[in-house]
């Protein structure tokens, strides 16, 4: 089988090499049998990648110890869905998974653009062809799963324990989905650069595309901080690290790519701008996985590493030098239709929204990268941690927190005081109050204080819109005004979904506050023993070890301590940690043991318990006790934000045929008063 | 052999006191072994206040454990329970705190010995400032030019020309408009 998989790889190489040269040489001369060609390439491609991706699950479901890849991150005694998610746990089985799912988006980007975009296909096609020859290149001759060993062992190494948790089968593919499905988005915007087409077909053709790749983005780094918090067990859910870093810097530019399109389709304006960060965005993706794959930074995160940094390093500097000269050479073509016709509108707001966006990217880049640079201009090397991350970026956060307020309220092209005032009036009031109240309440946190009070703001300005449309329809239509929402939403998908992604956005917010107030305590508790810990609300948590029991499982051996926990005397359960030694399928142990800790979350607050082992090989058990205020806001946050671009995506909505036809009569008569009063 | 009752009850008080005695004499507060001690992680140490002292922790969490794990010294003591350059790490620094030495003196003992790499984030100093000040000054100036630019441009006069209207709508022009008003709202 595994075979098949690398003939399907060489193949593949070939078919991809064919496929970039037929799809740009059929957009230039506009040849059917070359725009076919390349249409038929890329199902081709998906077709081949398919089988070498199944041609490895097959070899990892079958034990099939004697392929390298199966005997280092597989055992007999593996649960199944952790096999399957050994296809991507390792580095060769990661970029396998990655060119696979590459494919499967170009050939739906083919299925399902519209014939109005037909000019643009071939020229994705070549581009896809190109991305997905580069993978297929490195899984080759980087980092080839199919390669096989001189011996075949009684058993693998297993998957490292802490891969082994559910969060960790889901994680990384919608991270992968995510930077894969930036390449459709880019590879538009390269294919509407090299047919001159550069109005905004492209962004229309995109506009789904880049919507899709910003959820899996944000589902993906959502998922990876709920993994890093319920399995790594030091009670955080985000440290600044390399790979995390790598995957924010890319959501980073396409958050600021999904606003400025908005300036683009309605006034003409940015288009530089736009195919500067699609571009960037792709880059990013790549520049992800090059800083992690290579081994020049280290990660926690970083499970699979092997030089294919440099194969990364070349197409980055390759990919950059094409890009940056295709797009001089349109420059022309990438001029603005409409001017800017005041600071204060909506077009301004979105510059600076953008600003701070790219701004924030720059300085999480500036900040993963300075090791080197320090090493490089230096010779020292330092350490850049979450302390100087969080005092550059938490500003900057802050900042466009309260643009997501601002933005949506000023009129596009020009607002007046007055409507500024009668905008922002109400939700300013509201922000006042909660920060009066927080004040009072004794909250000292200048950062926390300040976040809170700009999500109120926020939150305020997103019902305070809610609240006008669906009063709005209540008042026209006569609509109860639960139907009134419903339908407010439903015929105005993109923009109330976007409200909704705010309203996501703020959630997290009022999660990442929670942080400023964690308290952590270590002790050693014999059976029957408690300690006794302040919580942020003033309330007595009493932790009482009740002991430590030891059994076996599927493949690992359980030492799992309890404790009972009670807030202000009132018994609220008992939690269990445990500590799993994993063994392979002889019983010996396979890797250094792992940590479980134990979560009882509400939303006010969750409650950690890790046990960390156990003293003098006796029930007495050293616990750390974490009081983590508002971490179920986080997940609640990406949970909201998902639900907002399902909404934003779903097809349909927009206003019915005879509300345009109206409007198209209005239009009409109002052209024909300004005829009039010209003439 | 019959027994009488007085034998009975001697027999069964004789039955019932050593295991009574020794549930009695129990040392309650003592913890039981585990039946696996080997197999439940690395052994553990009491806790000190030491590990618990906000000015231990304050420190630990300046400077970065020495396993390559990226965390800081109290992040990787409290996290990852197999490493042993952590807890050696904190050690060492709690020597130096009760040989009376301040947080920054510590810190500076460290840097001496692990150089700066040691800090969980570098230095103000020299080079260093480029780390903490170009992404702020590259926004504080990029935003400057950007409102400036935007400024100007707004108190411009709107050229006649950009809005005229030419005519009645075209078939071309109609579809655009439609276009456009399906945009409007979605």
């Amino acid at each position: 089988m595994t075979i098949l998989g690398q003939l399907a790889l060489w193949l593949a190489l070939l078919l991809s090499a064919w496929g970039a040269v037929v799809g740009y040489l059929g957009g230039r001369r506009g040849d059917p049998a070359l725009i076919q060609s390349a249409r038929r390439t890329t199902y081709a491609l998906m077709g081949l990648l398919t089988v070498a991706s199944l041609a490895l699950v097959v070899a990892l479901l079958k034990n099939d110890f004697n392929v390298t890849y199966v005997a280092s991150y597989s055992s007999r005694n593996l649960p199944t869905a952790y096999k399957l998610s050994a296809f991507y746990g390792g580095q060769a089985g990661s970029l396998l998974f990655w060119a696979w799912v590459l494919t499967l988006f170009a050939a739906a980007a083919q299925w399902v653009t519209g014939r109005r975009y037909a000019y643009l296909l071939p020229y994705v096609a070549a581009v896809t062809s190109v991305v997905t020859l580069f993978f297929v290149s490195v899984t080759l001759f980087g980092a080839n799963p199919f390669e096989r060993l001189d011996f075949t062992p009684m058993d693998g190494r297993g998957l490292n324990p802490q891969l082994q948790n559910p969060g960790m089968v889901i994680h990384p593919p919608m991270l992968y989905l995510g930077y894969v499905s930036i390449t459709i988005p880019f590879a538009f915007a390269v294919a509407a650069l090299l047919s001159r087409r550069l109005d905004v077909g492209w962004l229309h053709a995109i506009r789904k595309w880049t919507l899709l790749s910003w959820v899996f983005l944000s589902v993906g780094i959502t998922l990876g901080m709920w993994w890093a918090y319920v399995e790594l067990g030091w009670g955080g859910y985000w440290a600044w690290d390399p790979v995390e870093n790598a995957s924010f810097l890319p959501w980073l530019t396409m958050t600021a790519f999904l606003h400025s399109v908005m300036i683009q389709e309605k006034r003409g304006m940015l288009k530089r701008w736009n195919v500067i960060l699609v571009g960037f965005s792709f880059a990013l993706s790549i520049f992800g996985t090059f800083i992690t794959r290579s081994g020049i930074i280290s990660s926690v995160h970083s499970f699979a590493q092997s030089p294919v940094g440099t194969f990364f390093a070349w197409f980055l500097l390759l990919g950059g030098v094409f890009m940056a000269w295709l797009t001089w050479s349109r420059w022309d073509l990438l001029q603005t239709e409409a001017r800017l016709e005041s600071a204060l509108s909506r077009e301004a707001s979105f510059f600076f929204n953008n600003l701070l966006l790219v701004g924030m990217a720059f300085s999480v880049l500036w900040g993963t990268v300075f090791p080197m640079i320090s090493e490089l201009v230096r010779g020292t090397q330092v350490t850049v941690g979450p302390p100087f991350f969080n005092q550059v970026n938490i500003p900057i956060g802050l900042a466009l927190l309260a643009l997501t307020g601002i933005g949506p309220l000023i009129a596009w092209r020009k607002a007046s005081p007055g409507h500024l005032r009668r905008q922002f009036l109400a939700p300013v009031g509201v922000a006042l109050v909660v920060g009066a109240v927080l004040a009072a309440r004794g909250m000292s946190d200048a950062y926390a204080l300040l976040a809170l009070v700009l999500a109120a703001f926020v939150t305020a300005t997103i019902g305070l819109e809610f609240w006008r449309g669906v009063g709005a329809r209540h008042r026209l239509h006569g609509e109860h005004y639960a139907l009134a929402f419903a339908r407010l939403v439903g015929r105005n998908r993109r923009r109330y979904g976007g409200y909704i992604v705010h309203l996501g956005i703020v959630t997290y917010f009022v999660g990442f506050t929670g942080a400023a107030f964690k308290t952590e305590l270590e002790a050693s508790l014999k059976p029957g023993e408690s300690v006794t810990m302040q919580s942020p609300y003033g309330e007595a948590l009493t932790f009482t070890h009740l002991g430590v029991s030891q059994y076996e499982a599927l493949n690992r051996f359980v030492s799992a301590a309890s404790v009972e926990i009670q807030r202000d005397g009132e018994r609220i359960g008992i939690l269990t940690s445990e500590k799993r030694q994993h063994v392979d399928s002889f019983g010996r142990a396979s890797f250094e043991p792992s940590t479980e800790a134990a979560i009882k979350s509400d939303l006010r607050e969750d409650l950690y318990v890790v046990y960390a082992g156990s003293v003098d090989g006796t029930e007495e058990a050293v616990y750390k006790f974490t009081i983590n205020p508002l971490v179920m806001w986080v997940w609640l946050g990406g949970a909201i934000l998902v639900l907002g671009g399902m909404v934003t995506m779903w097809p349909g909505g927009g206003p019915t045929d005879r509300a345009a036809q109206r409007a198209l009569e209005g239009y009409r008569t109002q052209l024909a008063a300004t005829e009039t009063a010209a003439s | 052999m019959p027994i009488d009752r007085r034998g009975f009850l001697r027999v069964g008080a004789l039955a019932v006191l050593p295991a009574l005695g020794g549930r009695l004499g129990q040392d309650t507060t003592a913890a039981a072994p585990l039946y696996q001690p080997d197999l439940a992680g690395r052994p553990r140490e009491r806790v000190t206040d030491y590990q618990n002292d906000p000015f231990i922790i304050g420190i630990e969490r300046r400077l970065r454990c020495t396993c390559g794990c990226n965390l800081d010294i109290y992040t990787c003591r409290t996290t990852d329970f197999t490493c042993t350059y952590s807890p050696a790490l904190h050690r060492e620094l709690v020597d130096l705190v009760e040989q009376h030495l301040s947080a920054d003196e510590v810190v500076a003992a460290f840097v001496a010995k692990y150089g700066q790499q040691s800090l969980m984030a570098p230095p103000k100093e020299g080079f260093n400032w480029a780390g903490y000040l170009l992404p702020g000054v590259a926004i504080t100036l990029v935003g400057s030019v950007l409102g400036w630019v935007l400024l100007r441009r707004a108190r411009a006069p709107v050229a006649v020309g950009d809005a005229a209207v030419t005519g009645v709508l075209s078939t071309d022009d109609e579809a655009r408009l439609r276009t456009e008003l399906d945009k409007l709202e979605s």
